[in-house]
């Protein structure tokens, strides 16, 4: 009985405590990234290896798309809808995601390019 | 009796360089021989029509507007595609284009200029028949509707001298896509022919995974090229890469054409995608604009393009895996 306390008291909460401080921990980095004709902003963005991240991309103006086959990105850009899009690099690398809904003659320089480190 | 079947005196389409796109022979050997004959006359009844000598040529991204470091002469390599190829001593019966015809132009008006001028410059080919279908920048910010207005229907098929042609559109939903709806339609389409039948497939991007990064793949090419797997003798021919490439994938063999307005680097040499730059003392180098001359033709002065054979095609490879059915299937030569 005392022992079936003890845990009630003392170990039960400790495990709530933990357990919230790993919610914390494992609340995915969140990067903003904005689309517009005809680049995206920020040009570069730099993630890691096995590190869960959560990118919120949004069109400015026309509808874009964002296209990163090794990352499985393959989503279109709706103006004013962000796109929440969560990715866990698993190989590092220098990797190139394109805009592939057609938006104009300079449509194919829209590049995103994506450090994995 | 069977007969042994030589390879080359089968069905073929041999690819051509002559410098402005590719210049297609199909079965040129057919009608050569009694083997020939009795071949064609076999795969007439199997496919409905024997196929019969004849070639055309491929012609790509003329991207007529377009003006620019990479290319300051504008359509001066389209006109001279043309009158290279109303020079030709055999008059081909067909020409294709495989996309990017124009440049696109934030202006609807200005567009559908630029689509008139095109078929201004393409109307002075003389050959009996002009087939396309719209590349990106034709059809890619108004899902193709200009296009349909100036040449009609994006996709469709015909048949030409027992070759069935299919033009296939992955440019019109702005996305690299054929589409659930059209890949249905090909399936109906083809699904009225043998598995011997002779096909040419002209599309504007690679139906394969060339360059993802660089855009130039099909999201749903996949489907596509499952649906004309079991077919023997398939020939895709596509454009946008703006440079020459071959691929071989099971039975079908895609050919990518040059463009005719400035071309792109090889991605595998580590280059970036921007387009090689412009060359004042050789205008029309890497757009395919070299005319390469005969040798023996050249002390006489004649500038007609070199005929020179080049492993370009399935034909020879399909063509005989066709035969090889067909003797199976106990049809006698």
């Amino acid at each position: 009985m005392k022992y079936a306390r003890f845990l009630a008291l003392v170990l039960l909460p400790a495990l709530v405590v933990t357990a919230r401080a790993g919610d914390r921990d494992e609340e995915p980095r969140t990067i903003t990234v904005t689309a517009k004709r005809f680049e995206f902003v920020p040009s570069t963005i730099t993630l890691k290896k096995g590190e869960t991240v959560k990118l919120l991309v949004t069109s400015e103006d026309v509808t874009h798309g964002l296209f990163l086959r090794p990352l499985k990105i393959d989503t279109d850009l709706t103006p004013g809808k962000t796109q929440e899009l969560t990715v866990t690099p698993q190989s590092p690398g220098t990797f190139t995601a394109i805009c592939h809904h057609f938006c104009g003659a300079q449509h194919g320089n829209m590049k995103l390019t994506v450090i994995v480190e | 009796m069977k007969d042994v079947v030589d390879r080359r005196s089968f069905l073929k389409i041999a690819g051509t360089s002559i410098g402005i796109g590719a210049l297609f022979h199909v079965a040129p050997l057919l009608g050569a021989s009694a083997n020939g004959r009795r071949i064609a006359a076999m795969l007439g009844k199997k496919n409905g029509e024997a196929p019969t000598p004849f070639s055309f040529v491929q012609l790509s991204d003329t991207h007529v507007g377009f003006s620019g470091p990479p290319n300051p002469l504008g359509t001066q390599a389209f006109e001279k595609a043309v009158d290279l190829i109303n020079g030709l001593r055999e008059r081909p019966d067909l020409v294709l284009f495989t996309g990017d015809l124009t440049h696109d132009s934030e202006n609807p008006g200005e567009h559908a200029d630029r689509m008139r001028l095109f078929q201004k410059i393409a109307g002075h080919l003389k050959v009996p028949l002009i087939k396309s279908v719209p590349g990106e920048h034709d059809a890619g910010l108004d899902g193709g509707k200009l296009f349909r207005d100036a040449f009609g229907e994006t996709h469709y098929s015909f048949d030409h001298r027992g070759v069935h042609f299919i033009a296939l559109d992955n440019v019109s939903l702005a996305r690299p896509n054929v589409g659930p709806e059209q890949i249905a339609w090909l399936k109906k389409d083809l699904s009225r022919f043998p598995t011997t039948a002779p096909i040419v497939v002209f599309t504007h991007r690679p139906l394969f995974d060339l360059r993802p990064d660089w855009e130039w793949f099909t999201g749903d090419g996949d489907e596509v090229m499952n649906a004309l797997a079991p077919y023997e003798n398939v020939t895709v021919l596509y454009g946008h890469i703006h440079r020459e490439h071959t691929h071989t994938e099971g039975h079908a063999t895609h050919h990518a054409a040059r463009s005719l307005i400035f071309a792109f680097p090889d991605p595998e040499a580590g280059a970036p995608k921007k387009p090689i730059p412009f060359d004042p003392q050789k205008p029309f180098e890497n757009l395919g604009l070299r005319v390469v001359e005969e040798p023996g033709r050249r002390a006489a002065g004649n500038s007609s393009p070199r005929i020179e054979e080049v492993e370009l095609t399935l034909r020879e490879y399909a063509g005989t895996v066709g035969i090889q059915q067909l003797l199976k299937e106990g049809v006698s030569l």
